[in-house]
């Protein structure tokens, strides 16, 4: 479903990409693993054409994706930091996503709206909101249209173990009907029983694309934190 | 009407009792007017009926009365002068000249004085002439109640509505003269009297004298002329309750006074002028009294100017009050009133106890490079203008008004 | 094209805008109250529009692209066109600026001065509206840290308020032996509040005042041609940084 060919990127001296290959297909849920500043933002945003690679291709369902725009109404993103113009309602927000997306209400996937309790609020400004709640409208704006891929940055950072828990079992649900799945996340205990596929990114090197099965056989631990941890420990011995 | 009559009847008296009484009765073919004027005796009257008259260029040599009933025409064809006086004492009343000759060459007038004294020309309309009324070293004749009006556009070919040359003790009282090349022109005129004259609309000057002194100017309006008025190289000036009126353009001033000497500027109104006066090379001009209001500059007075005394003026309402192209100041300004003054006065008597610069910075500036009014009006401009306020440097320092009034003075 | 609704019921909910528009409330009326004579009071409103409407437009806009660069970042996830989206986003902002300033100032004007002035006045700031908030999107999207484009936006009023006309009266006496006159015409078109103070001014008929710079500039911009001139330029005004603004937004990375 999404091919990624030689795609690098340069921010100044900073290499964010170097070189990466990957394919994802329809039905995985993938984890999007590796430290701080190794480019697992900069990549989710290659795909959704926030960045531009300095060189190599994207393919949406076998099309390159530079330069187009219509292949995104296939995509919900929650981003890491969610933030709204300060005077819009939650009402609004989602009113003109639904706009933009030329989608009518019957169509819509509001479980997660539903799940946080947030049609009690939609009227209420986005600034009044904390920053736990706004992550909620986040997550539930990249549920609402139904689409065949997720990319979740960071999803459950800021949200309340309830929550999370919700987010979760959203994800699962979702998973269950064969979309496409990409998250990053620090927690990695949180991933152990969504994903089932993991990518490890270093230094803006994709280090390995594994099944999680393959990858704990490879390093004999049966959780993916150990994993990770093993990984991460056998690289820095190099 | 009556009244009108009874004047007229009164006025004629003299030549009712002495002379005989003549009457042309009808326009036709010939020269009536002129037949009669030769048949007259000095001293007699001679009353023209309604009608239109080509006499192609009426002369009268002898003190006669020519009156006109219910305003008869004399039309010169757009060819001839229409009427010479070349006697004392004529008097010239009631008639509607038209269509004079124009010339590149020749001053044509409606009505030309030639040398001659105490000749009145009073109530007449002149209707297009080339120019109105021409004196030439004339002296003691009245020139009044006359309407004169043509239609020039340019100044180039048009004449003058009034026009004196080489005259002396002349009277020129309520006249209109409207959309000549000037409307009075002076030119070695002295001891004359110049009241209750409106002037407007001319191509050039509402008035405009040159070597002409010692006359008096007094509650004429001057209003919208393509230039204002101007005067030059005279002295004894006395300019008393005029309105110049506006004279808005370019080059328009509502009076532009060049080498003047010795004169006196009293109780007029400048309003909505580009320039209110504009003095250059000016000698011992008293200016008091009058009202500076809506002009671009109030006044302009070039750095040549010495000795004038400008005092008891109200400034109002004007962009900027005064402008000057040099440093050095050998005029006085004291005891006016500026609206634009920002002191106080502690001591209540009415005086400011500072001082009111009347120059600002800009109009320093522009004076002397005009494409900078360019920004006219810009933020920049304004800061510069405040700045220069705080700490003169440019401006003239000695120009100033140390005892501005703190409210307007009341002026007739 | 269908955000802007969204954008708009949000920024005219906005504190500064709305104290934006009290403001010129404030000014036009006491303006107009505390002049007897009608045409100062436009030209004393004119000074201050010639100042405050730039500096707001210009400072506002950008403060608000910066405010709103995680939420435009979300819209460009979403199945719009970059171009668009920044077009959208500044139809928002130029029509909430357009709005406050006519309410502010355009109401007032049309109740005290109801004239041809009046109009080219309100014309004026609506145009200089426009052509800051361009110019605000320009900025925000050339530079990444808001520090920086706030940097770039006040460096750009102060350069068309004040900067500039100061070069030009540096230039102006440095070649004061040339005829400078035509100069003058090209000097206030590459500036659009010189521009739109000129417009007013010659409307204003202080031309006369002006000398011969004044007469050139009324045979140049007086008539019909002028006015469609004086438009041009506007629209070129706002129009260019526009689209450079677009241009650079389409490669940006996010």
């Amino acid at each position: 479903m999404i091919n990624a060919a030689h795609v690098s990127k340069k921010f100044g001296k900073l290499q964010a990409l170097r070189d990466i290959n990957l394919t994802c297909s329809k039905g995985q849920s993938i984890a999007l693993i590796g430290p701080n500043g190794s480019g697992k933002t900069t990549f989710i945003k290659c795909l959704l054409g926030m960045v531009v690679p300095d060189s190599g291709t994207i393919q949406f369902h076998g099309k390159n994706i530079a330069n187009e725009w219509e292949y995104r109404s296939k995509i919900g993103y929650m981003p890491q930091i969610g933030r709204f113009p300060d005077n819009m309602t939650i009402a609004q927000v989602v009113d003109m996503l639904k706009d933009i997306r030329k989608k009518d209400a019957s169509a819509t996937d509001e479980d997660l709206i539903h799940a946080f309790q947030l049609d009690r609020i939609m009227n209420k400004r986005m600034h009044t909101l904390s920053g736990g709640t706004r992550q909620k409208v986040s997550a539930c704006l990249a549920f609402l249209f139904g689409p065949e891929v997720l990319i979740l940055d960071e999803p459950t950072a800021g949200l309340d173990p309830l929550a999370s828990e919700l987010l979760k079992d959203k994800i699962r649900a979702v998973r269950e009907k064969g979309k496409l799945i990409l998250i990053t996340s620090h927690v990695l205990s949180e991933l152990d029983d969504i994903v089932s596929e993991v990518i490890y990114l270093e230094d803006g090197c994709l280090k390995f694309h594994k099944n999680m099965e393959q990858l704990k056989l490879d390093t004999g631990e049966d959780r993916l934190a150990g994993a990770i941890a093993r990984v991460m420990r056998s690289t820095e011995k190099r | 009407m009556e009244r009108f009559v009874q004047v007229i009847l009164c006025l004629c008296l003299p030549w009712m009792a002495s002379g005989k009484t003549w009457h042309v009765r009808q326009a036709g073919t010939g020269h009536p007017i002129q037949h009669a004027l030769d048949l007259a005796a000095p001293g007699d009257t001679i009353l023209v009926d309604k009608g239109i008259y080509t006499e192609k260029g009426l002369v009268i040599r002898k003190p006669v009365c020519l009156r006109g009933i219910d305003w008869p025409i004399l039309d010169g064809e757009k060819q001839y002068e229409i009427l010479a006086v070349s006697a004392n004492d004529v008097v010239v009343e009631g008639f509607h000249f038209q269509y004079s000759g124009v010339s590149g060459w020749h001053d044509i007038a409606g009505v030309k004085i030639y040398n001659a004294h105490h000749v009145t020309i009073r109530s007449n309309i002149l209707d297009h002439t080339f120019f109105g009324i021409y004196c030439l070293g004339s002296s003691n004749c009245t020139l009044s109640g006359n309407t004169i009006h043509s239609d020039a556009d340019n100044d180039i070919q048009s004449g003058n509505g009034i026009h004196c040359w080489k005259c002396d003790s002349m009277r020129i009282l309520d006249n209109e003269i409207t959309r000549h090349r000037d409307g009075i022109y002076f030119e070695f005129v002295t001891h004359s009297l110049i009241r209750g004259n409106r002037s407007f609309s001319n191509a050039r000057y509402g008035l405009h004298f040159m070597f002409s002194h010692n006359n008096v100017y007094e509650r004429n309006l001057f209003r919208h002329n393509e230039a204002g008025v101007s005067v030059m190289f005279s002295h004894g000036v006395t300019m008393l309750g005029n309105t110049f009126t506006e004279n808005w353009g370019g080059s328009a001033y509502g009076i532009l006074m060049k080498e003047i000497t010795d004169s006196k500027v009293i109780g007029n109104h400048f309003l909505n002028n580009t320039s209110g006066i504009y003095m250059e090379g000016t000698t011992r001009i008293l200016v008091t009294e009058n009202t500076f209001s809506g002009n671009g500059w109030a006044m302009k007075i070039q750095a040549s100017c010495s000795d004038d005394v400008i005092t008891r003026n109200n400034f109002n309402g004007n962009t900027f009050d005064i402008a000057t192209n040099g440093s050095l100041v050998l005029n006085t300004f004291n005891a006016n009133y500026w609206d634009k003054y920002e002191g106080y006065d502690l001591g209540r008597d009415g005086i400011g106890d500072v001082p009111y610069h009347p120059v600002s910075l800009y109009s320093m500036i522009a004076e002397k490079n005009p494409t900078v009014m360019m920004l006219y009006h810009s933020f920049m401009v304004g800061l510069l203008d405040k700045s220069e306020k705080v700490i003169p440097s440019i401006t003239p320092e000695a120009l100033r008004d140390d005892k501005p009034f703190m409210k307007p003075l009341r002026l007739p | 094209m269908k955000i802007i609704k969204y954008i708009i019921s949000d920024i005219i909910r906005n504190k500064i805008m709305l104290a934006y528009t009290v403001l010129l409330l404030a000014i036009s009326l006491s303006v107009f109250n505390l002049e007897d004579n009608k045409a100062k009071g436009l030209l004393s409103l004119m000074s201050v529009i010639l100042i405050v409407v730039p500096l707001v437009s210009i400072i506002f806009a950008t403060i608000y692209i910066y405010n709103s660069a995680e939420f435009i970042e979300l819209l460009v996830s979403q199945p719009l066109k970059r171009t668009r989206l920044l077009l959208s986003v500044y139809s928002g902002l130029a029509i909430s600026l357009l709005l406050a300033f006519l309410i502010g100032s355009g109401i007032p004007v049309l109740i005290y001065s109801p004239s041809i002035v009046g109009g080219v006045l309100i014309a004026v700031g609506m145009g200089l509206t426009l052509v800051f908030a361009s110019l605000a999107i320009l900025a925000s999207v050339l530079a990444r840290e808001k520090a920086k484009g706030m940097g770039i936006a006040i460096l750009l009023w102060f350069y068309f308020s004040l900067i500039y006309d100061g070069i030009v009266l540096f230039i102006l006496f440095q070649f004061s032996d040339y005829p400078l006159e035509k100069a003058s015409i090209v000097f206030s078109s590459l500036n659009p509040i010189d521009l739109g103070r000129v417009v007013i001014l010659l409307k204003m008929d202080v031309s006369a005042m002006m000398g011969y710079t004044g007469a050139v500039f009324k045979e140049f911009f007086g008539g019909n041609w002028g006015s469609i001139y004086s438009g041009g330029i506007i629209l070129a005004w706002i129009v260019a940084p526009l689209y450079l603004s677009v241009r650079r937004f389409n490669r940006k990375d996010l």
